[in-house]
Formats: C-alpha cells, structure tokens, sequence
C-alpha cells in the first residue's frame, strides 16, 4: 500500500490505467443505454418510468462509493499523513457531491411521476440530501485554510464524523416508514429485480464507475499540479 | 420511432432524468481534464523559468 503513496509512482500507474478506464466508459454506458432504453421491458407498475432507474440507481451507488472514498482517504491522511491521501479526499468530494445531485434530480424527476411528489421528507430523501451538505461542506472546509495541511485535518475529521451517514442512508428504508422503496438489488436473501432489469442496470452502474475512476484520477493530478505549483512558488521567491 | 421518444408518455420525465445524468458527468469529466491540463501545463512552464534565473522576472515571478 505504502508503495503507491508516492506520487509520482502512483501517477503512473494511474496515467496506464486512465485510456482503459475511459474506454470502460463508453462502452459500458453506451450498452447500458442500448439496453436500459430499447431492449428492456417496461415495469408492471410503474411503466416506462422504470428507465429512470438506469440513471437514478448508480448515481446513488456512486453518491454512497465516493463518500466511502472520501472517508477512508481522510482516514489514512490523519493516520499516516501522507500529501496523497489528502489529495485523494479532496478529489473525492466534488465528485461525490455530482453523483448526489443527479440522484436527487433524477429521483424528483421519478418521485413526480410515481408517487405525485418531487419531493418528500422522508428518511431516504433527507439522509441523502444531508450527505450532498457533507460534501459541499467537505469542499468548503478544506479549502478554507491558508495552510493546506490544516484544511486536509478539519476535512477529513468532517469527513469521519459524516460516515455515521452511511448506514443511515442504506438502512432508512428498512427503519423508517419511507415513500421511497425498500432495496431490491443489494439485499438479504437476494436480488428481486428481473435479469432484464438488472443486466441494463449492472451495465450503467459500472460505466458511472469507470467515469468516477477517471474524474477521480484527473482531479488528483489537477490537485497535485496545484500543490507543486505552490512549491515552485515559494521555492522561486526563497531563491 | 415518436412512440420511442413518447416513452408511454412518461418522456417529460425520462428524458430529463437522461440528460441531468450525462449532462453532470460531462461536465464533471471536462472540468477534471481541465484543471489537470492547466495546472500541469502551469507546473512544467514555472519549472522551465525557474531553471534560468534571467527569464524570472519576465515571468512575473517575485524576486528579492
């Protein structure tokens, strides 16, 4: 592990890894679209409005996978110190918050249809919307600090402090009474949802996950970039 | 083909959905690739003038 902590090591392995990643992508979302749109089958119940799911369903996943990110980068970043991590929880923020977004906007855009409701205070809906503040706040503290040191402490204790979201968020429709429907995919007892459904669904959620990977990797380098640029800087004027 | 785009008259819905979906990954990959490319391009620029100490000043960098 400790050998990737160097930058410029793990800047290489991530620059090979970036064209697989991007190809991933494509192809990945471009058959899901084909599947989710064209050679899937309208719900039962819910009608043509199920495609929604294609989209709504692993931006989710990934607004839960970012933070996960977020809190075990700031988690080795306050136990080992390392510049790396700290550039990996900065990453780690915005694009969770994205994913967060187009969850909450798609939801609204399903909830209306569905349910006659953009929106609801439900359990769901409110955890969720609490983890895009956390994010948003994450973004704030971090960069709040003239020394980047101190910002990347204060972030990452929000950023651990936060995880107590996690389990609210994937567990509220199961505590709570929520117009939001219970997990149909990643639960006990196995997945409910039909293979047609699913095929298109696994399909997008690894293509969100190869667009995570590579904005996660370009914004580590944007971040490092930035870092030495302030080195440089302050080397010059020193000189 | 219309009844495709219809989406059982749910398209006011779906589309939507679609286009806030790829619209806010498209735009999160082009700012990504964006700041890389400039902080690096930034980074290699500083580094070239920092090696010749008489281009520094026309750089604009602050020297003592």
């Amino acid at each position: 592990m400790h050998r990737f902590a160097n930058p410029t090591r793990f800047l290489r392995l991530a620059n090979a890894l970036l064209p697989w990643l991007a190809a991933a992508a494509v192809l990945l979302l471009g058959s899901g679209l084909w599947l989710g749109l064209l050679r899937s089958p309208a719900d039962y119940q819910q009608g043509e409005t199920v495609r929604i799911m294609y989209v709504h369903v692993p931006a989710a996943w990934m607004a839960m996978a970012g933070y996960t990110t977020l809190a075990l980068s700031s988690l080795a970043f306050l136990v080992w110190k390392h510049p790396l991590a700290d550039l990996a929880a900065r990453a780690a923020s915005p694009i969770g918050a994205s994913f967060t977004a187009i969850a909450l906007v798609t939801g609204a855009l399903w909830g209306q249809p569905m349910w006659g409701t953009w929106w609801v205070w439900d359990a769901r809906l409110t955890s969720v919307l609490v983890l895009l503040f956390l994010y948003l706040g994450h973004m704030a503290l971090t960069n709040a600090f003239d020394d980047p040191e101190r910002g990347g402490r204060a972030g990452a204790v929000l950023a651990l402090v936060g995880v107590v979201n996690l389990p609210i968020i994937k567990f509220s429709v199961d505590w709570w009474n929520t117009l939001h429907q219970p997990a149909s995919v990643l639960r006990l007892g196995g997945s409910t949802i039909d293979p047609a459904m699913m095929k298109p669904l696994f399909l997008m959620a690894g293509g969100y996950l190869a667009v995570f990977g590579v904005a996660l990797i370009l914004r580590i380098r944007a971040l490092y970039a930035e870092r030495r640029l302030r080195q440089l800087r302050l080397s010059l004027t020193d000189a | 083909m219309s009844e495709f785009f219809a989406m059982g008259g749910y398209a006011g819905f779906i589309w939507p959905s679609y286009a806030v979906a790829f619209g806010v990954m498209a735009g999160l990959l082009l700012w990504a690739w964006r700041t890389a490319r400039q902080g690096e391009a930034e980074v290699e620029h500083l580094r070239a003038v920092g090696l010749d100490p008489r281009r520094r000043q026309d750089a604009g960098v602050d020297v003592p």
